[in-house]
């Protein structure tokens, strides 16, 4: 049988010649996702800010009437929804601000007579509408939910760059600290841009991105130490080529392979997933790229060279060498 | 690393032939059909995103716990005062500013007051620590503070009794397999599965249902009362919304009876087919009741039920019978829901809902379908794939992906870890990290054929080099899963369990196993060259 072979052997793309060019741009780029966050802000979901969402599907009809259903709900006189399609055409959320009140308990029984009243009305209105969850976060758990997330987020990023240090050497954990960063602002960015629902599960999301952008960097780090070892002599560009190329048909057939296991999940996975599904899509893409373009150019301009994996010799050392009668 | 003796190879079986034969029951489960009740059934967990039913996360109001110390210490205090022999008079007591303060009147017998006092603030626990400070200024003046200590374990007590009384008053719905943890110092997770309408349990968990009868302080002038004036020893309380009676009333703050002795309390309906609960005391409440009533003959008493106001009759005679009918506007309902609180106990502690997250059973089975589809089409796109990229090599590491899948389903089923929708996507990840190995370790082996290894060599180095960035990315997952478990919530933690699990296995399946089954095709073939 004749194997599928998407990468050719011995491949030889020079793709650190356009490093400085590729670096400008991601800055630029990074910049821009920053930028995104601070002007259009996270479409943060109640998880996050507080407040009630209801997901219903319209079972009989192919698209929610998004239009009406927000001037129905904003008419009940609780505030304005924010009403989104998510997943299915006919799936929605709505999502409202929690009412004031004097405490917490007033709070909350307002939210339920809030979420009876638009529940009651969407029954009444449109036959065929199945509500398929509510949601109810006061302001107190939402922001402890903000703030473990951000800290699992953080916690994961500065330990895993710590691992990669000991493991490799410090230039290489800045290197792959340099790469998640890069991979979240940009997955950030593209929250911001599209403003797609921002709640806990994307924050698994870009857990799951720094995961796999990580294994990418490793394996390419793997290789440069490898290679840094057998070849002492050659120049560190021609070497990071080398090993950007020797991994290259690893790198393509695993960015693929999860890429149609995320597609699935994405248009016939449930539609609480899409999000989910989709900004690891996306984050495989960039993550993918970081490895190549990100983590490794960073290790010339950090001074990586053949010594760096060459122990320095102790007195020790040399000494049991000079008895086993190397020297 | 090619070496396989046969007694490594039965183990490794064996371990991998446990962990699919216990994933068998949730197969079961997940395909829907029943699992016959004889056999063991280690059955995984469904998380409440695809099993449908409510998730209410409540919290006490803790620093009402001081509050209600010290009001029973108040009650103690005069107590062994006036039963203190001479008896001690004490007045001018004030609760306020989060201590209990008051003067002994007769300065001689401050040091016999001390002497009955001190015992009284001593722990309950082994921990010889005081709950109290007791000080005495200005020569007469007792001031009694909690401790930290003592507030502690006092909230910690009313929580473990909250979680009882929730999970009694759950019970009592009959709602299937429901959970409730408590959570930190001051929160209790309460997980019903199945649940269409969350009114219900949201009802009988905001409910405190401290029932208590109180006398009404007949020397009140109704306008004071209106306009919050208390009378000394007395306490304005409002009538509740659907109460019998408007505005507030005075009631005498001592001398009253906790409704938390009772037997039995039922909905029933009274001469006019109201619904009202019957209640039953038990002996000693009994007693008390009846000892209340015989004193006050003629004046009204007021039934109050969390802090309002039910209803104030009239005891036109002396109720001896050890049982009552509570009335106060309840609807069918109401009613059954303050009998079914009346019977699991009081909280000791107000509860409130923080967080609540409903999601219909019908959205529950769909999510599974749709993600066990997604699953299967993209797990065979991937198993195809592998296949014709890398033939026989392709093969095994499809063996292994399957194996992973069912043998991390099986340790989740063992452990009883509960699978979420998001979980379902960390299934996703596993497998595609799971194919990476083999992918890493397959290209090894192609490159060092092509630098003209002979075949076994190459597969060796293949194993070799490979294993150890596979090693190195595992390692960095798993301290981001560990990290997730430890920080994340809720669906953070589904994701969390299924990465951690899926690491450990899928280094088991895709680099042991296949290199197992590898080493046998090479020792059984010895082939020349390798299709790779």
């Amino acid at each position: 049988m004749k194997l599928l072979k998407l990468v050719p052997d011995d491949t030889n793309v020079k793709f650190l010649r356009w490093r400085l060019p590729f670096y400008i741009v991601s800055l630029i780029l990074m910049a821009a996702s920053w930028g995104a966050v601070a002007t259009n802000g996270l479409n943060l979901g109640v998880d996050f800010v507080g407040g009630q969402m209801i997901r219903a599907t319209f079972v009989e009809s192919a698209e929610a009437p998004v239009a009406e259903l927000r001037d129905d709900i904003a008419g009940l006189g609780y505030g304005a929804p924010i009403i989104q399609r998510f997943g299915q055409p006919n799936e929605v959320s709505i999502r409202m601000r929690l009412p004031e009140g004097e405490d917490a308990a007033q709070v909350k029984n307002l939210a339920d007579q809030m979420t009876n009243a638009i529940v009651g009305e969407m029954e009444a209105s449109y036959p065929g509408v199945r509500i398929d969850g509510v949601d109810s976060v006061s302001g107190k758990v939402s922001g402890e939910l903000f703030e473990t997330g951000m800290l699992a987020l953080l916690a994961a990023m500065v330990a895993i760059a710590i691992y990669i240090w000991v493991r490799f050497e410090w230039q290489f954990g800045i290197g792959a600290l340099f790469a998640l960063v890069h991979d979240v602002s940009l997955t950030l960015g593209l929250f911001a841009l599209t403003q797609m629902e921002f709640d806990l599960n994307i924050v698994a999301a870009i857990l799951a991105i720094i995961g796999y952008s990580l294994n990418d960097t490793i394996v390419v780090y793997d290789r440069i130490r490898e290679n840094l070892k057998k070849y002492r002599k050659m120049p560190m560009e021609e070497l990071l080529d080398l090993s950007v190329n020797e991994t290259l048909a690893r790198t393509v057939m695993t960015s693929l392979t999860t890429l149609m296991v995320l597609l699935a999940l994405m248009f016939v996975g449930p539609a609480s997933t899409f999000g989910f599904a989709a900004a690891i899509a996306f984050g495989i893409f960039v993550g993918t790229y970081s490895s190549i373009y990100m983590a490794a150019p960073i290790l010339i301009w950090l001074r990586v060279n053949a010594d760096s994996f060459v122990p320095t010799e102790s007195a020790t050392d040399k000494q049991e060498k000079i008895a086993r009668g190397e020297v | 690393m090619l070496d396989f003796p046969r007694w490594k190879r039965l183990w490794l079986w064996a371990i991998t032939l446990i962990g699919v034969a216990a994933a068998v029951p949730s197969l079961t489960m997940l395909a829907g059909q029943p699992w016959p009740s004889a056999l063991p059934d280690p059955e995984i967990n469904l998380g409440l995103d695809l099993a449908g039913g409510s998730h209410i996360l409540l919290e006490a109001d803790t620093a009402q716990v001081r509050d209600l110390r010290i009001e029973a210490m108040e009650e103690d205090v005069r107590r062994a005062m006036r039963e203190a022999d001479p008896a001690i008079e004490i007045g001018d007591i004030s609760t306020a500013d989060g201590r209990l303060s008051f003067m002994v009147e007769q300065e001689t017998q401050v040091d016999a007051a001390r002497e009955i006092l001190l015992p009284m603030t001593e722990g309950v626990g082994l921990t010889g620590q005081r709950d109290w400070t007791i000080r005495v200024v200005d020569g007469q003046r007792f001031i009694f503070e909690p401790t930290d200590a003592g507030l502690e374990q006092a909230v910690e007590n009313a929580m473990d009794t909250a979680t009882d009384v929730v999970r009694r008053r759950i019970d009592e719905l009959g709602t299937r397999e429901p959970t409730i943890i408590r959570q930190g110092d001051d929160r209790i997770v309460v997980q019903v599965p199945g649940l269409d309408d969350p009114q219900k349990l949201k009802a009988l968990l905001g409910q405190t249902a401290k029932l208590e009868f109180k006398l009404v302080d007949q020397t009140a002038l109704p306008s004071d009362v209106a306009q919050g004036i208390v009378p000394p020893g007395s306490q304005i309380l409002p009538f509740a919304e659907d109460g019998r009676g408007q505005g507030s009333i005075a009631v005498k703050r001592l001398g009253g009876i906790q409704g938390d002795q009772l037997t039995n309390a039922q909905q029933g309906y009274d001469q006019n087919g109201s619904p009202v609960v019957n209640i039953t005391f038990n002996q000693e409440g009994g007693r008390k009741f009846a000892a209340l009533t015989t004193a006050n003959v003629g004046k009204p008493f007021a039934i109050i039920l969390d802090g309002e106001v039910l209803s104030a009759p009239n005891i036109n005679e002396p109720i001896l019978g050890g049982s009552a009918q509570i009335s106060g506007g309840f609807s069918v309902d109401s009613a059954n829901a303050l009998a079914i609180s009346l019977r699991s106990g009081a909280l000791p502690i107000d509860l409130q809902v923080v967080e609540e997250r409903t999601v219909g059973p019908d959205l529950g089975a769909d999510s599974i379908r749709k993600g066990v589809l997604a699953l299967m089409i993209g797990g065979t796109a991937v198993l195809a794939f592998m296949f014709v990229s890398y033939g026989r090599f392709g093969l095994y590491a499809n063996a292994a992906i399957f194996l992973n899948v069912l043998i991390i389903l099986g340790i989740m089923a063992v452990l009883g870890t509960t699978l979420t929708l998001p979980g379902i996507a960390g299934f996703v990840l596993t497998i595609g990290t799971a194919v990476d190995a083999n992918v890493l370790i397959n290209e090894r082996i192609r490159e060092e054929r092509r630098r003209g290894r002979r075949v076994v060599q190459a597969v060796e180095v293949g194993y070799r080099e490979a294993q150890r960035a596979i090693i190195d990315a595992n390692v960095t997952n798993v301290i981001a899963g560990v990290l997730l478990f430890l920080f994340g919530s809720g669906p953070i933690r589904g994701f969390a369990i299924v990465l951690i699990i899926g690491i450990v296995t899928s280094v088991f399946t895709a680099v042991t196993m296949t290199r197992m089954w590898v080493a046998g095709y090479l020792r059984k073939h010895r082939p020349s060259d390798l299709n790779i």
